[in-house]
């Protein structure tokens, strides 16, 4: 269980065995479609970059696969550690969150009246057991389950260089802290899938780079599969294995960064076409 | 106060211990003295008044653990306290079970009924849920003033007086030693519960309901537990009503209850333990005080003194006012600033300032 902080034997194997299937995936809200079958994998140990212009539905993705949504149609298929198949599609979030997948927000959503060591702790809430009783009692089993915890904690506050904050309010911290909380909340979790929902959003170009060493340090030592989302390129094409671009709910490109960089229909989806020139998307219904 | 710096833990079990400080082991140890020592100087009066503290303190740590940590508002403390009480008087004057076996089946019994009065809060949050528990505290005053066969309807219960080898327990003296048993052991077990697996939970909730289901958090499950947990102590606190003044009368359990003990957690501080201790204790010495001013200025100013048994309404409602505007965190917060102010004292620096940088 504690074994995922230290460095695997076996490097990122991208282009390894899809982790995560997603097949005709259709969510609409009302009369609005945000994915219309939306089919994509993520494979075993890469960095999945999942990119598009505002609305592209990204995000609903992120939340289709973390059980927050559920889709009208289409399968989303989580191969678990031991190879059992699971459908995400069916499941509450905190089942999908004991399967191993984690996550973080656009908008940070931490626990913000807790410590960020109990930020942290509640990361571990899924491999914790123990109910109110043995809680109030705090004796026994339940004390040395805490304490073991929260040794696995420290290795994630040491990892992310949280050392300083640790005892301190999270509301309190500043803003790029809070997301570095964030991430290691979910590390604490011991993901066998991370998603990041825009995790240098509202940062610094010297923030960014540092999220981005830790995003990089989580998938190339430890191997861990990793889905970023963001609509800014520029980090996230550097550190990319492989980028899906989305516009309108739709898949409109896929490659390594360098492929999906030169795609006429992803610089049409970013840039637009020129006035006078008679685009595809005037004609798309 | 060097006591409470440069304290250094090397173990983890130090550092998550209830009181890992010398400084607050030393505070502890002397309400520790003062709480044992108390019965043998005070009154009987004062006594009284210590018995109805640490019940109320053990009404409002439940009621805390719903409210402030899990943040789901309750207004059916009153029927949920009530709930205990009958329980707890009714088994014993009906069906001779003995007092310890009748309070603990009334806990059990209230924290069924709470768990069935928070499934609403699958759907509802915020004020919508306080109206749900409106409903439940409407629904229990109806039952216990109408349903005459069995809880006597306005009519008041006596309950025997609860015999512990052989003594009786229901002199304030006696009585006492239960009762703050009862509160150090609420306390105990709530503080336990805050700082494990379950307690996170309920504090994941409140802060935010869709982060915690993400991180693994069943959040309905955890509503219901804290529902539960709070109404076990909340049914004990009832349960300890009807054994103090082996009486239970359905006016002690109404609506207005349910909004003193909301008041005590508000102006002690919601989510905190201690909070919910200073909180039950100022408004359960609020009248008294006033009462006691009262009688001093009696001869002075007799006409200002018989104006202060209309005034206590207001002064209630004042004091929530003022801890709203000037200190929404309650006394708990309160003793916390006067704690770090006093840190390192008579050096300016505080530790306040370095959180919050």
């Amino acid at each position: 269980m504690l074994t995922s902080l230290s460095p695997r034997a076996a490097g990122p194997a991208a282009g390894g065995h899809p982790i995560l299937d997603l097949s005709d995936v259709t969510l609409r809200f009302g009369g609005v479609t945000s994915l219309s079958s939306l089919t994509m994998e993520v494979r075993r140990g890469e960095l999945l970059a999942l990119i598009g212009p505002n609305g592209a539905g990204k995000t609903s993705v992120l939340n289709c696969i973390s059980g927050l949504y559920r889709p009208q149609a289409g399968n989303i298929t989580l191969t678990g550690r031991g190879g059992a198949r699971h459908a995400l599609h069916r499941l509450a979030p905190h089942r999908i969150a004991a399967l191993g997948v984690a996550r973080t927000f656009q908008n940070i959503e931490l626990f913000k009246h807790l410590t960020v060591l109990d930020n942290l702790m509640l990361g571990r809430h899924v491999h914790m057991n123990g109910g109110v009783f043995s809680g109030g009692l705090y004796w026994g089993r339940q004390r040395e389950r805490e304490i073991e915890h929260r040794r696995y904690v420290e290795r994630v506050i040491d990892f992310m260089n949280l050392e300083p904050f640790r005892s301190a309010v999270v509301g309190n911290l500043a803003y790029g802290n809070q997301r570095l909380v964030e991430m290691a909340r979910a590390l604490a979790l011991d993901p066998h899938l991370l998603l990041l929902d825009e995790p240098t959003a509202g940062m610094n170009a010297e923030e960014k780079e540092s999220m981005a060493r830790f995003i990089l340090d989580v998938h190339e030592e430890q191997g861990l599969t990793v889905v970023v989302v963001d609509h800014s390129i520029d980090v996230i094409m550097d550190i990319a294995d492989r980028v899906v671009v989305l516009d309108f709910g739709r898949r409109i490109a896929e490659g390594s960064p360098e492929e999906v960089r030169n795609d006429p229909a992803v610089i049409e989806a970013y840039l637009g076409t020129r006035a006078d020139d008679p685009g595809r998307r005037a004609e798309a219904p | 106060m060097s006591l409470d710096c440069g304290v250094f833990h090397t173990r983890y079990e130090a550092d998550m211990g209830l009181r890992p400080r010398p400084l607050q082991r030393l505070r502890l140890g002397m309400l520790a003295l003062f709480v044992l020592g108390f019965p043998f100087v005070a009154s009987a009066y004062w006594l009284d008044l210590a018995n109805q503290v640490a019940i109320a303190t053990v009404g409002a740590i439940g009621l805390n653990i719903l409210v402030g940590y899990t943040g789901q508002i309750s207004l059916g403390q009153g029927a949920f306290m009530a709930i205990g009480a009958y329980t707890a008087g009714l088994l014993t004057l009906n069906f001779g079970v003995p007092w310890g076996a009748s309070v603990f089946a009334a806990c059990l019994l209230t924290a069924a009924a709470g768990t069935f009065f928070g499934l609403p809060s699958l759907r509802l949050k915020g004020l919508y849920l306080a109206i749900a528990t409106l409903a439940a505290q409407e629904i229990v005053e109806w039952g216990m003033t109408n349903w005459t066969a069995v809880t006597g309807g306005t009519e008041a219960i006596v309950v025997p007086a609860p015999v512990l080898f052989g003594v009786r327990m229901n002199t304030n003296f006696n009585f006492y030693w239960i009762a703050v048993l009862a509160a150090a052991g609420t306390a105990l077990f709530a503080a336990n519960l805050m700082r494990s697996r379950i307690g996170r939970a309920f504090e994941a909730v409140r802060d935010q309901d869709i982060a915690a289901s993400v991180i693994g958090v069943d959040v309905f499950r955890t509503k219901l537990l804290a529902f539960a947990t709070s109404s076990f102590f909340v049914g004990l606190a009832g349960a300890m009503i009807a054994f103090h003044r082996n009486i239970i009368t359905w006016e002690r359990f109404t609506l207005s209850t349910s909004i003193v003990f909301l008041a005590m957690i508000i102006v002690g501080g919601l989510g905190s333990i201690r909070g919910s201790f200073l909180g039950a204790a100022l408004i359960t010495l609020l009248p008294a005080m006033i009462t006691n001013v009262g009688r001093a200025i009696q001869d002075t100013a007799p006409q200002a003194a018989s104006l202060l048994p209309y005034a206590q309404q207001a002064v209630f409602g004042i004091v929530i006012i003022l801890f709203l505007i000037f200190e929404p965190r309650g006394l708990s917060k309160l003793w916390e600033n006067a704690k770090d102010y006093f840190h390192v004292w008579p050096f300016a620096y505080r530790r306040g300032e370095r959180r919050a940088a």
